[in-house]
């Protein structure tokens, strides 16, 4: 369909410290003891897009995601993978892969993305309405665990920074605005000519920026290339291509179909233009074509059309960007959306590993998940949580709405709640931890008592 | 009223050739070119084999009795066939005519439906083809994709079952045709053809019923019931072709009949066609429950549904061209609407799937491209009903394709249909438009009251001239719910500067005294003078024609069909139901908001009717007027 993905898989994200590492970067972070970058894949296999460019920020970074990608998913996508320097934005790793792109639209992916909006929709949306850009939107998600759990006040605080303020059209199918919420203070400014030629904007701030993006590959290279300051793709080219819709700097088609009438006779580029007013006379005006006013005649004014696809309520759309989010969509996938994960229920709503072992009296519990080979010992109780492989659990253990990746040992008499205990770390006996976050490989020594720390091994 | 009907009786059933008919563009209809497979604008021809039709056709016990001389018959006449010169309309062939429709079809919907026909790879059938026919096998391995293997082996299963060596002509025959040709030799070529010769003679003498064993007749009625299945258009193909094999002598006049007379379109209110035809679809449709009783046989779908659904499956429909893809989504969306319009959209998206196209591995482009254009306008259909200005592009387009010389290099083929589509749009529809304006601006005076309804390109480029030429008039739009058309009409006849009216088409009664000439567009002016178009049209040209105002129906010679057609039931489409019980806007008077799955209520928003001809006083075409 002459589409080209990009799946943009970060780096070592500084929000997700102490969870990301050098040796587990961002995009091969577990979710339900898969990397998160294979919900990406899978999806786009789902849709039938085998040729995907993988950018991975950081040199070091790319070499561990290259070799998880060539090993997971040989002879079913055709991976390329490439290294960007960290920092350049995503606006800059486009830019730096820009010569390997070479069909007619982009499809730009974030590499955290977890959901099951149908990847074809967005790029049928796209390609119907001739558009620029398209961007997917999604309801945002509910943060923090719904029942007891962490503490509401960090919810308000992450939450704060994750909400758009988007401007529709009566539609929904145009972007007229946007903004992420954390820039917006107090007030925003919203431009005359697009409001004076809807007529009408829908400002909603309940709706997310999923981070899919569909940009017409001509129009992309020249923003890219001319505005080379600019960054972010959500929050400088975004915004641009939004702003100047109306009064477009870019050349789309317009530009070759000039040249080429040009050569033809006078009389034949005539009968073009006929022939394209005719079309354009059929097609549903959209506000671009009434920006025009009395007086424009179609050929003045130049605009470009910056639209969205909404992702039904139905679906699971999540980023994972925070530590926040991890835990949340970790729940999630096992829980409510476990559509996603691959796995099949068993008759107790969780998934166990047939190769794992339970002590006597040891109950998990619905919506919970345990690796291949681990190891629980007796009168343990797991709720809402991910266990990874080859853990080894002592007696009398609870873990409550925690992530614990693969090779922890917890100590007996340990306590988790709303926890993310990262790979080979270790819990020493009667360890109570509560909203913390300990990093690879660090000690928990025992009886120890933390609340809302993040522990991790100093570097070096 | 009452004399004036009393006439129309008399008029109505008459078949009025109206002047020009004779001079019809279109010569295509006539043809009777082996491969055209004949598409009527109206029909969905359904590319989909419903994948039972291959597992109840195995089973069927008799067709083990069908011997090897068969299959291998049917081949080698086929490539004798092939042999022949491209026209060919003497007997023999029409029966391998037939198969050859075949092989594209169920290869463009390989990939979705792989898994299924790997399932069936499972069955008896299959085992004894590889047993037996290894020459077969290593013909396949030879020359193909793993695809196209999987995807051919249905064919050949589900006529022999098991039954031994002819598979692998069967087999060969969508896939490979030179090396078959190669392989046997002419001395088995005429001793075949010698059986064949004589079976049908035997066949004739017997009624053409009784099944022998070797007969040409088996093949053709082994070939039957598999397709009969497959198509509803097919079906009809079929029923001619057998039909015209028992009577031998008059088969080519028989033919020529069957090209004549306009197929059967889809009935929507039988059940079993119905459920065939949504297995098949690409785009799923949700029937409408409550349709009116008198429209059961046109499609209607809930509205809405589709979208979403087909947009989902955006990069699953591989063998779709993306334009095609995008020009069909736009249909869906409503994006673009309007016969000329709708027209050239789908001629450039044709143009552009023409310029990506190559011939794959030992087939002929003539062949392979009819059969990936026929999957795009099945593709279109579902997504709306082709209106007869497409359907007679397409009839254009396939009929270039048949005609192209065999000489012709790949790239020159595309090279030649590529300018044959920007030829059709240039003159059938831009110059032809230019040609009406010129014709009918002579019929604009000063002090003109013109009257139009709806919008048509056509109205719009004479208005638009009329005022050029600096001659005094004013315009009256009417229009009318839910498309509100004229809306954007008007604004641009504003903006250049006309003076203009605006009303509903309630109004049109107390608008039309003051009225001198009626403008109107059509989709198509049928072979009886009536005149199909936007729903409405005929009442203003009825309120028209009583209040004396001429009516000038302005039509492109391309829109022109022989179908003959007395009212605006048989044949019709049905819009959304739910345009016209909600009003955009007014929340406080959609009282029929959850009404639509009451029992007793039905909605129908009909999209065209068909003007009588009594009420036109004048059709405008490129090629003059016509009173």
């Amino acid at each position: 369909m002459d589409f080209q993905v990009v799946v943009l898989a970060g780096g070592n994200s500084k929000k997700l410290v102490p969870l990301v590492s050098k040796e587990v970067p961002k995009a091969l972070l577990p979710v339900a003891n898969r990397p998160v970058l294979s919900y990406v894949l899978e999806q786009l296999e789902a849709s039938n897009l085998k040729d995907v460019i993988v950018v991975v920020e950081g040199q070091e970074s790319a070499l561990l995601v290259g070799p998880w990608i060539s090993s997971a998913y040989v002879d079913r996508l055709h991976v390329e993978v490439a290294a960007v320097p960290e920092d350049v934005g995503t606006a800059g790793a486009l830019r730096a892969i820009a010569p390997h792109l070479t069909a007619k639209d982009i499809l730009v992916v974030s590499g955290d993305l977890v959901s099951d909006v149908p990847i074809g929709a967005v790029a049928a949306a796209h390609r119907r309405n001739d558009a620029v850009l398209t961007a997917m939107l999604c309801s945002s998600p509910v943060s923090g665990p719904s029942d007891s759990g962490s503490s509401s006040g960090k919810d308000k605080t992450k939450k704060s920074g994750h909400y758009n303020i988007i401007g529709l059209d009566p539609s929904k199918q145009f972007l007229l605005y946007i903004a992420a919420g954390a820039d917006v203070e107090k007030d925003t400014r919203i431009q005359k000519s697009i409001l004076r030629s809807v007529g009408q904007m829908e400002i909603r701030s309940d709706l997310m920026d999923a981070h899919m993006y569909a940009f017409k590959r001509s129009v992309l290279q020249q923003v890219l290339d001319r505005k080379d300051m600019f960054l972010s793709l959500k929050q400088d080219v975004l915004p641009y291509l939004v702003r100047s819709q109306l009064k477009s700097e870019i050349l789309l088609n317009g530009a070759t179909q000039a040249e080429e009438s040009g050569n033809e006779k006078a009389n034949s580029q005539k009968n073009h233009v006929l022939l394209s007013e005719i079309l354009a006379n059929a097609s549903l005006p959209s506000f671009h074509e009434l920006a025009l006013g009395p007086y424009g005649s179609g050929h003045v004014r130049r605009t470009h059309k910056c639209c969205v696809y909404i992702a039904s309520g139905s679906k699971y759309c999540a980023r994972l960007n925070s530590i926040q989010a991890f835990m949340d969509i970790n729940r999630d996938v096992i829980g409510e959306a476990n559509r996603l994960s691959g796995y099949s229920l068993s008759a107790h709503n969780n998934i166990i590993h047939p190769s794992a072992e339970l002590g006597s009296k040891t109950t998990v519990g619905p919506h919970c998940m345990l690796g291949e080979g681990s190891q629980m010992g007796d009168k343990c109780s797991v709720k809402r949580s991910v266990i990874g492989r080859h853990c080894r659990i002592g007696s009398n253990v609870k873990v409550v709405n925690s992530v614990v990746m693969n090779h922890v040992t917890i100590g007996d008499g340990c306590s988790v709640q709303g926890s993310v205990i990262c790979s080979n770390g270790q819990l020493q006996e009667r360890a109570i931890l509560r909203d913390c976050q300990v990093g690879a490989g660090f000690v928990v020594t025992a009886g120890s008592e933390y609340k809302g720390e993040s522990l991790a091994r100093k570097e070096k | 009223m009452d004399p004036r009907r009393a006439t129309r009786a008399v008029i109505d059933p008459k078949v009025r050739q109206v002047g020009f008919f004779t001079a019809e563009p279109d010569p295509i209809t006539i043809t009777s070119s082996p491969i055209r497979n004949p598409l009527s604008p109206v029909m969905i021809p359904p590319p989909r084999q419903p994948s039972e039709s291959v597992v109840r056709t195995i089973v069927s016990p008799h067709r083990r009795d069908s011997a090897v001389p068969v299959g291998s018959y049917n081949a080698s006449s086929y490539s004798e066939f092939l042999q022949a010169t491209s026209n060919t309309t003497t007997s023999p062939p029409i029966s391998e005519d037939l198969p050859l429709v075949s092989p594209g079809r169920p290869i463009n919907d390989n990939s979705s439906r792989a898994g299924k026909i790997a399932a069936a790879a499972s069955f008896p059938g299959v085992i004894g083809f590889d047993m037996s026919g290894p020459k077969a096998a290593t013909v396949l391995a030879g020359g193909l994709t793993t695809v196209s293997v999987v995807v051919n082996l249905p064919p050949g299963m589900s006529e022999k079952g098991g039954g031994g060596a002819s598979i692998e002509v069967q087999n060969d025959r969508p896939v490979s045709l030179k090396p078959l040709k190669e392989k046997t030799s002419k001395a088995e070529r005429r001793a075949l053809q010698e059986a064949q010769r004589a079976a049908k003679g035997a066949a004739k003498a017997g009624g053409g019923k009784t099944p022998t064993a070797i007969s040409g007749v088996v093949t053709s009625a082994n070939v039957k019931p598999t397709k009969a299945t497959k198509s509803p258009s097919q079906r009809n193909d079929n029923a001619s072709v057998v039909a015209s094999e028992k009577k031998g002598g008059d088969r080519p006049l028989e033919k020529d009949r069957k090209k004549d007379v306009p197929q059967p379109r889809m009935q929507y209110d039988d059940m079993s066609r119905v459920e065939k035809a949504k297995r098949r679809s690409v785009v799923k449709h949700t029937e409408v429950r409550n349709r009116v009783e008198l429209f059961r046989h046109l499609p209607q779908y809930e509205h809405g549904t589709q979208l979403p659904d087909l947009e989902s499956k955006f990069f699953q429909l591989d063998p779709m061209h993306p334009a095609v893809y995008k020009v069909g989504l736009q249909y869906l969306s409503g994006h673009i609407s309007g016969g000329n319009a709708r027209c050239i959209a789908m001629l450039h998206a044709f143009h552009e799937a023409i310029n990506d196209y190559s011939t794959p591995l030992e087939r002929t482009l003539a062949r392979d491209l009819t059969a990936k254009i026929s999957s795009y306008v099945s593709f279109l259909t579902e997504c709306r009903p082709l209106s007869i200005s497409m359907g007679n592009a397409i009839r254009f387009l396939k009929n270039r394709i048949a005609k192209l010389p065999l000489t012709l290099s790949e790239s020159e083929a595309k090279a030649t249909l590529q300018s044959d589509i920007d030829r059709f749009i240039n003159e059938k529809i831009i110059l032809a438009d230019k040609a009406i304006v010129l014709h009918a601006v002579t019929k604009i005076r000063d002090g003109d009251v013109l009257l139009t309804y709806g919008s048509s390109s056509a109205v719009e480029m004479i208005l638009l001239h009329a005022h050029e030429l600096g001659k005094q008039f004013r315009v009256i739009v009417v229009d009318s719910r839910p498309k509100l058309e004229g809306q954007p009409l008007l604004r641009r006849l504003v903006q250049k500067g006309l003076s203009c009216t605006y009303t509903n088409i309630n109004a049109v009664s107390y608008i039309m005294h003051e009225v001198t000439r009626v403008f109107l567009g059509a989709s198509s002016v049928l072979s009886n003078g009536t005149v199909y178009s936007r729903v409405g049209t005929a009442c203003v040209a009825m309120v028209a024609h009583a209040f004396g105002a001429p009516v000038l129906v302005c039509c492109e010679a391309y829109k022109f069909h022989e179908r003959v057609q007395l009212d605006s039931i048989c044949f019709n489409e049905l819009g959304d139901s739910d345009a016209i019980s909600k009003v955009r806007g007014r929340e406080d008077i959609n009282y029929l908001d959850d009404w639509a799955n009451s029992e007793n209520l039905q909605l129908l928003n009909l999209v065209y009717d068909a003007t009588p001809s009594d009420y036109i006083s004048m059709i405008v075409t490129d090629y003059g007027m016509v009173g």
